[in-house]
């Protein structure tokens, strides 16, 4: 996104290139324009503007994309944390 | 179906973002017409947002288009296909509850792509004979989209995160921030009126209350002029310049060093924690980014606001 970029070398964005058929769904449903469509694959472009919203993974139709994808706020996660520890009753999230 | 937003619609949309009676605020899932669309027309899919519908429902004023409305509870697209209530389920329930196959002739939805997180056009396809295509990011680039051979242009297609798109999230997060706030606030007016005076007990709440708009409004309607990627840093340094105001405001020259030291590290501390908590509301922070600014910023800020509590009782004695 112009004039907007977040950490580097962190997303969980992975592509299985052997898998893919070429479909270009990965390409129609990301909004931060990651994936690239050449001869018939799929490729990572821009891995850093990710935002692992979970789109592609959702949308591919043979399940060749992996991310881990879900609440991203600071809130929501540290309840998330305190969950899994048994800390905290669930509930609680980012946007509502 | 009335195209034009009237001012009801809009103090509702006011009252919304305020958090006021917003559950409420929701349209009846179903399938709607605009104009009078023929079974030939396209068929559009949004949330039960009133605030989603309204934006579609004005975009596509004066064309026939069915508008099928799903039950997201009343939560916009892009938080509802986060939590999976926009999503494959609900699309297909929707379409055999609307007896949608037998209104209109061809097979085709429009979906917005923010939506996509929670819908596997695939598995729709599969459970409903309908594809799905996603079209635009904006409901207001939904007719140049219509126009243009329901293909989207790249740009139709990029997101952004404008000055104004982030003024309307900043209530959002205030509403939010407001009960926590106000109970920190209240015990710490009470400590530092108790132990200096009432009016140290209004200084200390002026000082937190700006810290805590520093990180909710400050820092988001600043974003993309903050240096650096991280929201923590983003949200201490307008925290920091706010420190400065109460120290030159407040007559900091004469406070004693421990006083000072500890403004300097609690309230930068306090708005960095709020900026990074906009990272819910932002569509290009990523959880993995967020979880390692956490795993950082929790030690920082919390040792910052221990050493400032240490300092502020070491001042008593000294
Ligand atoms: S959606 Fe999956 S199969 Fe289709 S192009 Fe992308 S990676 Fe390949
Ligand atoms: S997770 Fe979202 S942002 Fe990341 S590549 Fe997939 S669609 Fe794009």
């Amino acid at each position: 996104m112009k004039g907007f970029r977040y950490l580097r070398n962190v997303v969980t964005l992975e592509l299985r290139e052997n898998a893919c058929i070429g479909c270009g769904r990965c390409v129609e449903v990301c909004p931060h324009q990651v994936f690239r469509l050449a001869q018939q694959k799929a490729r990572i472009a821009d891995r850093d503007a990710c935002m692992e919203c979970g789109a592609c993974k959702r949308n591919c139709p043979v399940a060749a994309i992996e991310v881990d994808a879900g609440v991203g706020c600071a809130t929501g996660l540290i309840n998330e944390w305190l969950q899994e520890r048994k800390l905290r009753a669930p509930g609680g999230s980012c946007c509502s | 179906m009335a195209t034009k937003l009237h001012f009801a619609d809009r103090l509702g949309a006011w009252k919304a973002r305020w958090g006021i009676g917003r559950m409420t605020y929701l349209v009846p899932a179903g399938l709607y017409a605009i104009g009078t669309p023929t079974p030939d027309d396209p068929v559009v899919v949004t949330a039960n947002y009133k605030m989603s519908y309204d934006l579609v429902r004005q975009a596509l004023a004066g064309r026939n288009v069915w508008l099928l409305v799903l039950e997201t509870f009343g939560i916009n697209v892009w938080c509802a296909a986060g939590k999976g209530t926009f999503g494959t389920d609900e699309l297909a329930r929707r379409i055999e509850a609307t007896g949608l196959a037998q209104v209109v002739s061809h097979r085709r939805l429009l979906l917005p792509i923010l939506g996509a997180p929670g819908v596997a056009a695939h598995e729709v396809q599969r459970r409903t004979g309908f594809g799905v295509s996603y079209a635009t990011i904006r409901a207001n680039d939904l007719p140049a989209f219509l126009d243009n051979s329901m293909v989207a242009t790249p740009a139709m297609r990029e997101l952004t995160f404008t000055f104004r798109e982030r003024l309307v999230l900043v209530p959002v997060e205030m509403v939010g921030a407001l009960q926590p706030t106000v109970v920190v606030g209240a015990v710490l007016f009470l400590l530092a009126a108790l132990t200096a005076g009432v009016s140290a007990g209004f200084w200390v709440l002026a000082a937190y209350f700006g810290a805590v708009l520093a990180g909710v409004v400050v820092a988001p309607l600043l974003l993309p002029w903050l240096p650096g990627p991280s929201f923590a840093i983003k949200g201490a340094l307008v925290g920091l310049v706010w420190s400065a105001c109460c120290y030159l405001f407040a007559n900091g020259a004469g406070w004693h060093v421990t006083t000072t030291v500890a403004l300097f590290l609690a309230l930068p501390a306090v708005s960095a924690f709020y900026t990074l908590n906009f990272t819910g509301c932002t569509t290009f922070s990523s959880r993995s980014g967020v979880k390692k600014e956490l795993r950082l910023a929790i030690p920082a800020m919390g040792g910052a606001i221990a050493v400032s509590a240490l300092l502020v009782a070491a001042g008593w004695f000294l």
